[in-house]
């Protein structure tokens, strides 16, 4: 049981990580414009990726598992450790940093490394996936920033109760943007062990239980949470004003326009619903909170006529997005030789 | 949550009682004139109680105003906004209860051919500082119709100038004033009744900033 938990502390790592520097894209402005408290924030957040990660977080966890079916607890455990050490050391040299690429980087490092044949169909999707995700979060920002001016311009609320509103809307969206962002990125955190999920279905009173998996997403959620206690206030406290500075009713927009793109990149229940319509659907991916915001925050910036954006930062992001995959996979490659020639342990 | 939405009801309550206080003010302020200037001394003085009492009132509620503000946590992001915004309305009132006092004070003697001046005087100040309360709700109802009242502050204040300028210009041309201590009494009373407009102005050109900035 005890190596067990030494293995899964990669995922859990990377789950810190998570929590640490993506629960500031969903609460991010809320917190630093003091709209809501952080200890809420916190609460919150948690409550609402541990839901999203047990409930709803099968679909982007199973594209990663079609990606590379890694049957090695060891070769699992060193995919995420790659993936969580290529997130923290970018991080602290302060480049951005995408927790979804860092693992699709990781599992193609470990496909290399045990020579296994790339699935192109997945990893094509999945690439696909990170373009349009930003693009679609732009277009949700363009779109809900002149409907809720048209809301502002057509109803006279009083200062204080729009006030009051806002901070309503950014508590809902932003719950709602922890529930998506555990449903689709806990594959990122866990993805790589269902394969070889350690833990048995566990059945409550009254019929209701939780599967190996659910259990196995439960713990990375855990992970995310701790981060997002531990270390995500001062994230938050600085987010916000990076691309241009987000009022809170912006930043309402931007956490809603990137929920929703996270949400249609993981709800498998959505994905159904489209499917049997006849309506085109999403591929259920992980992808990049930040990316979504990044994106969110052009739309509005689009918007606004394109004033006040430092594209030079965008250029900064978008390299971000090539180096990521990259480094993760290279780190990922060396770091399986040392475990298989050093350690002496079965990778893959 | 329920207790943000009284506090929020409460503040808002709040701030519609400054503001209609400082609507009276400018109506008082317009009656007080016109019975100084009808010697109908009395009424003048109920009336300058009355804007004293206002004045008072209305410093007590920015003050609980600004206290609910910060210690409720509400609208942190323009709180600062909007508390400079009910300053700068304070002043107004403030500006009021001075010129008042300063009549009761000094006791100014307006000669018949100035009465209809200073009485279109007082008026056309009355009248910048109502368009000002009026842009003030705006500010906190809907922004969008701000420079329907702003602009009108700017005309009233304008007019205000004009009118100061003809008293001036006709108090040392008039024969009917011939002391010059007398003259420069009458010229300080018709800038501190111009100085009304001048404070809304001031007020509106805050308002304006303040919008601009909770502009979405």
């Amino acid at each position: 049981m005890g190596s067990l938990f030494i293995f899964l502390s990669g995922g859990l790592f990377l789950g810190w990580s998570l929590g640490a520097n993506d629960a500031a894209n969903v609460f991010g402005t809320a917190v630093a414009t003091r709209m809501v408290r952080f200890s809420m924030a916190a609460v919150i957040a948690s409550l609402a990726v541990i839901t999203g990660a047990v409930f709803a977080g099968a679909g982007a966890a199973g594209t990663l598992g079609r990606l590379g079916a890694i049957t090695a607890l060891p070769g699992a455990f060193t995919v995420t450790l790659a993936a969580a050490l290529s997130v923290f050391t970018m991080t602290r040299a302060g480049l951005p940093v995408s927790t979804s690429q860092s693992i699709v980087g990781g599992i193609i490092g470990w496909n290399i490394y045990a020579d296994h044949a790339l699935n192109y169909t997945v990893l094509s999707k999945i690439v696909l996936s990170w373009i349009s995700s930003p693009i679609i979060a732009a277009c949700f920002g363009f779109l809900l920033y002149f409907l809720v001016r048209f809301i502002i311009k057509h109803i006279s609320i009083h200062i204080l109760r729009r006030d009051l509103y806002t901070r309503i809307a950014l508590i809902i969206s932003g719950a709602f943007g922890a529930y998506s962002l555990g449903a689709n990125n806990i594959g990122n955190v866990m993805g790589v062990f269902v394969p070889i999920s350690p833990f048995p279905s566990v059945d409550f009173i009254g019929g209701w239980g939780l599967s190996g998996v659910q259990l196995l997403f439960l713990l990375g959620a855990l992970a995310i949470s701790v981060g997002i206690f531990t270390y995500s206030k001062r994230v938050m406290e600085t987010v916000g004003s990076d691309i241009f500075k987000l009022s809170p009713i912006t930043a309402f927009i931007v956490v809603l326009s990137s929920a929703l793109v996270l949400f249609l990149f993981a709800s498998e229940g959505l994905h159904d619903w489209l499917v049997r319509n006849g309506l085109p659907a999403l591929p259920l991916v992980p992808i990049s909170s930040s990316q979504a915001v990044v994106g969110s925050v052009l739309g509005i910036g689009m918007a606004r006529g394109m004033q006040n954006i430092r594209f030079k930062l965008v250029g900064k992001i978008g390299m971000g997005w090539i180096a990521t995959p990259l480094v993760a996979g290279a780190v990922c490659y060396f770091l399986l030789f040392f475990m298989d020639n050093l350690f002496l342990l079965t990778v893959k | 949550m329920s207790k943000l939405f009284k506090q929020t009801t409460y503040l808002v309550a709040d701030i519609d009682t400054f503001l209609d206080n400082i609507s009276k003010a400018g109506i008082l302020f317009g009656l007080a004139l016109r019975e100084y200037l009808e010697d109908e001394l009395d009424r003048f003085h109920a009336r300058l109680d009355e804007i004293a009492e206002l004045e008072s009132d209305s410093d007590d509620l920015r003050r609980e105003i600004r206290h609910k503000l910060y210690s409720k946590m509400l609208i942190p992001e323009s709180r600062g906004d909007v508390l400079s915004v009910l300053e700068n309305i304070d002043n107004v009132i403030d500006t009021t209860k001075k010129i008042v006092f300063q009549i009761d004070i000094e006791k100014p003697r307006i000669c018949e051919s100035l009465k209809r001046d200073f009485q279109e005087l007082s008026m056309t100040s009355q009248s910048a500082l109502d368009f000002t309360v009026k842009a003030a709700r705006a500010f906190f109802k809907d922004s969008s119709i701000i420079n329907d009242f702003v602009h009108k502050v700017y005309f009233y204040e304008h007019e205000a100038d004009k009118i100061e300028e003809l008293i001036k210009r006709k108090v040392f041309s008039s024969e009917d004033v011939t002391e010059l201590a007398e003259r420069m009494h009458i010229r300080d009373f018709a800038t501190y009744v111009a100085k009304l407009s001048d404070e809304s102005q001031a007020v509106c050109e805050r308002i304006s900033v303040a919008a601009i900035k909770r502009s979405l």
